[in-house]
């Protein structure tokens, strides 16, 4: 049985076409929002849900996810109820891969073992873990994967081909690959410089190869989406929202389209990037 | 937990001291602190590298800082404890270093290395701003690039130090993120580093962060213990009964109380800020009031809430204004070889103003906490009890601030 993110990548690939990776923060500006524009997500055009897990101290995030977090704390959310958010999800769409994506501390307190469990059952597919290296492998992450949840590694810029084999031993879903050494929503990568790390990335994993950091407009995702396997849109879709609340910070009926809007545009640009005849 | 043979062979080689410590950081920063931990062994075993710390702690640092019997404020406290009682009390003059506290002793060791290393841009974070101006005044003394991260509220509590740092040549950037305090500095220290990997040295301030830096931090600091253990056995003969210092992320202390974790007899003391009180909640005591977690590339006992976010800490200190602790520290508690407790804002600004005027040393509202300890131990403990208390640092930077709470008290 072949996993949910597994037969997603599958799926995109023999479109011939680049998956589209979109995260937003559980939680933001709202749970009765965030929980409507998760449902929206996969009408809209996008292939894997990564769910952000708020958290006050985000180190590799930059203004726009570090806000949007906050937002979300300061409505109340904690991980319980972003695992309840999931379940409920997992009510109407049994096939879009949900990849959770944060920081230890949440895990750690909530309890691994726990967490797993729980996550499991609430149909969550993969973890993004940021600050979990390889060296921390036996703080969740051989836990997860015992427990069937994919594990996904970040592998970065400074990962030289001495290191990769070691960033990619304990990994399954994808492999996402940071774009630029810097945090998230910062300046851009040029796609040529991207397209060489995902080829020297697939020399070395048979996972597919998904792209984020620093990719904000559908013209970036084709360029991207040209070479590798999946491309991540975050901060970007985080602004869209951001710009539509009201003074107060609230949610108005412009948010969630707003977010849709562009995901639409980005799942176009996904689909055009590469030339018809390429598979 | 069992006691182990010696408490001071840690970290083991993933750093971990017991289940504290840790490397958790991003992925981008892995390969440089992989980096920095060779560059460190390799720099230890330099005899050129040792001979380049040991001239600047003597000729610019201005050590050995001097052991002095606190006469004054030892007769103060006998004179109201009971027969026999009243410990013997000296400190450990950390004041007296070039830039006044006990931080450019671990700072000299991480730029010497940076030099090595041919780092040519250096990062801090700073909370009281003492950290911030070492930093400023070895890049200033070694020609490199300074860049400073500090909470906007503690730039304006230590609004003296903010200037220090910018005629010392280094960019003050204020975080205006979360409680902006220390925590937050630290936080845009760490995105500053992975975004400027191939050209930037992260001079962390204190025994906190991924592994090396606790290990690589104390091993600096501690030539407060060793310089110590000498002195005292040349003044008194013999080894002190008890040390005592204030903890912010615990590197003062942790210079002081290393080289004696192995003397069972030497009993030690670690004082955090209570601020407000621990019942407040209002506070900075990781130990007496956190629990294990996660944060900023180590396993410590931190302040936070039952989803895992992190608490805001409080204390009138900008220095142990901070929610966690170095690793060493909790390892040290839970084995039950170094005892931690509080002393709230109104102690610690109480034992500012008593040591002022008894000794003639102003001394910073940090170790103001451990001198605030030092009033409630030492008549508890006999004449020939000899305690040392860190003083980690002058209270220069903390007039304003002190005078602006007295005046509107008065
Ligand atoms: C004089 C002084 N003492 C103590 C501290 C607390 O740091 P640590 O616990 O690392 O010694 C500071 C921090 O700014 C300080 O300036």
């Amino acid at each position: 049985m072949s996993s949910r993110l597994t037969q997603r990548f599958e799926a995109c690939a023999r479109e011939g076409r680049a998956a589209l990776v979109t995260f937003v923060t559980a939680g933001d500006p709202d749970h009765d929002t965030s929980l409507a524009l998760l449902k929206a997500l996969p009408a809209a055009g996008s292939d894997v849900i990564e769910f952000g897990v708020p958290f006050t101290d985000p180190m590799a995030d930059g203004p726009a996810i570090q806000a949007a977090g906050l937002r979300a704390l300061k409505n109340g959310q904690t991980l319980v109820k972003t695992l309840a958010m999931v379940r409920a999800f997992r009510e109407t769409d049994t096939t879009t891969p949900v990849v959770l994506m944060g920081y230890y501390n949440p895990v750690y307190i909530y309890g691994v073992e726990r967490f797993l469990v729980d996550a499991k059952a609430a149909g969550v597919d993969g973890l993004v873990v940021v600050d979990l290296p390889p060296e921390e492998d036996n703080e969740l992450c051989l836990p997860a994967l015992a427990a069937g949840l994919a594990f996904i590694r970040l592998a970065t810029p400074t990962t030289d081909d001495k290191r990769l084999p070691a960033v990619l031993k304990n990994t399954a879903g994808f492999v996402y690959y940071v774009s630029i050494a810097g945090i998230t929503g910062a300046g851009s990568a040029d796609a040529g410089a991207v397209a060489q790390a995902v080829t020297r990335i697939k020399a070395h994993t048979p996972l597919p190869v998904a792209v984020g950091f620093g990719v904000k407009t559908p013209a970036q995702a084709a360029a991207i989406a040209a070479n590798a396997d999946g491309v991540v849109v975050g901060s970007a879709l985080i602004d869209a929202l951001r710009g539509t609340l009201d003074a107060e910070e609230k949610a108005t009926p412009a948010t969630i389209p707003a977010v849709t809007r562009l995901v639409s545009a980005l799942a176009e640009a996904v689909r055009t990037a590469r030339p018809a005849a390429a598979e | 937990m069992n006691a182990p043979n010696s408490f001071r062979t840690g970290p083991d080689e993933s750093g971990h001291f017991g289940m504290f410590g840790g490397r958790f950081v991003a992925e981008t920063l892995m390969p440089l602190i992989l980096d920095l931990e060779k560059a460190y062994q390799d720099a230890k075993a330099d005899p050129a590298y040792k001979a380049e710390m040991d001239a600047g702690l003597k000729h610019y640092v201005g050590r050995p800082s001097p052991l002095y019997f606190a006469e004054r404020l030892t007769e103060h406290l006998r004179a109201g404890a009971g027969e026999g009682l009243g410990a013997k009390i000296y400190f450990k003059r950390e004041e007296l270093n070039h830039t006044g506290s006990h931080k450019v002793n671990n700072v000299l060791g991480q730029i010497l290395l940076a030099r090595r290393m041919g780092k040519p841009r250096i990062i801090a974070e700073t909370g009281a701003g003492q950290h911030g101006v070492a930093t400023a005044t070895l890049c200033a003394r070694y020609g490199l690039k300074c860049v400073v991260y500090m909470g906007a509220l503690d730039v304006s509590r230590q609004a003296p130090n903010v200037f220090r740092m910018k005629m010392l040549g280094a960019e003050v950037v204020p975080v205006q993120a979360g409680a902006k305090t220390l925590k937050d500095a630290m936080n845009e220290a760490l995105r500053d580093w992975v975004t400027n990997v191939h050209d930037t040295f992260y001079c962390i301030g204190t025994v906190a962060g991924p592994h090396p830096y606790p290990a690589m931090v104390r091993d600096f600091q501690s030539i407060i213990g060793h310089e110590t253990r000498a002195q005292m056995l040349e003044q008194e003969g013999r080894l002190p009964d008890s040390l005592i210092a204030c903890i912010g992320g615990g590197s003062n202390a942790m210079g002081l109380f290393h080289p004696f974790l192995d003397d069972p007899h030497v009993k030690i003391w670690g004082v955090e800020a209570a601020g407000h009180g621990i019942p407040s909640g209002q506070h900075a005591a990781s130990l007496t009031g956190g629990r294990p977690g996660v944060l900023h590339g180590n396993r410590t006992y931190l302040l936070m809430d039952d989803d895992g976010q992190i608490a805001e800490a409080h204390s009138i200190s900008a220095g142990l204004d901070y929610p966690g602790i170095g690793p060493e520290h909790s390892w040290l508690h839970d084995t039950g070889r170094a005892n931690y407790i509080s002393a709230t804002d109104e102690e610690a600004l109480a034992a500012f103003q008593l040591v002022s005027r008894l000794e003639g040393i102003i001394p910073a509202l940090e170790p103001a906490h451990a001198l605030a300890k030092v009033i409630d131990l030492a008549p508890t403990l006999p004449k020939d009890h000899l305690m040392v208390v860190n003083l980690s640092g002058r209270g220069d930077k903390d007039i304003p601030q002190v005078a602006d709470i007295l005046g509107t008290r008065i």
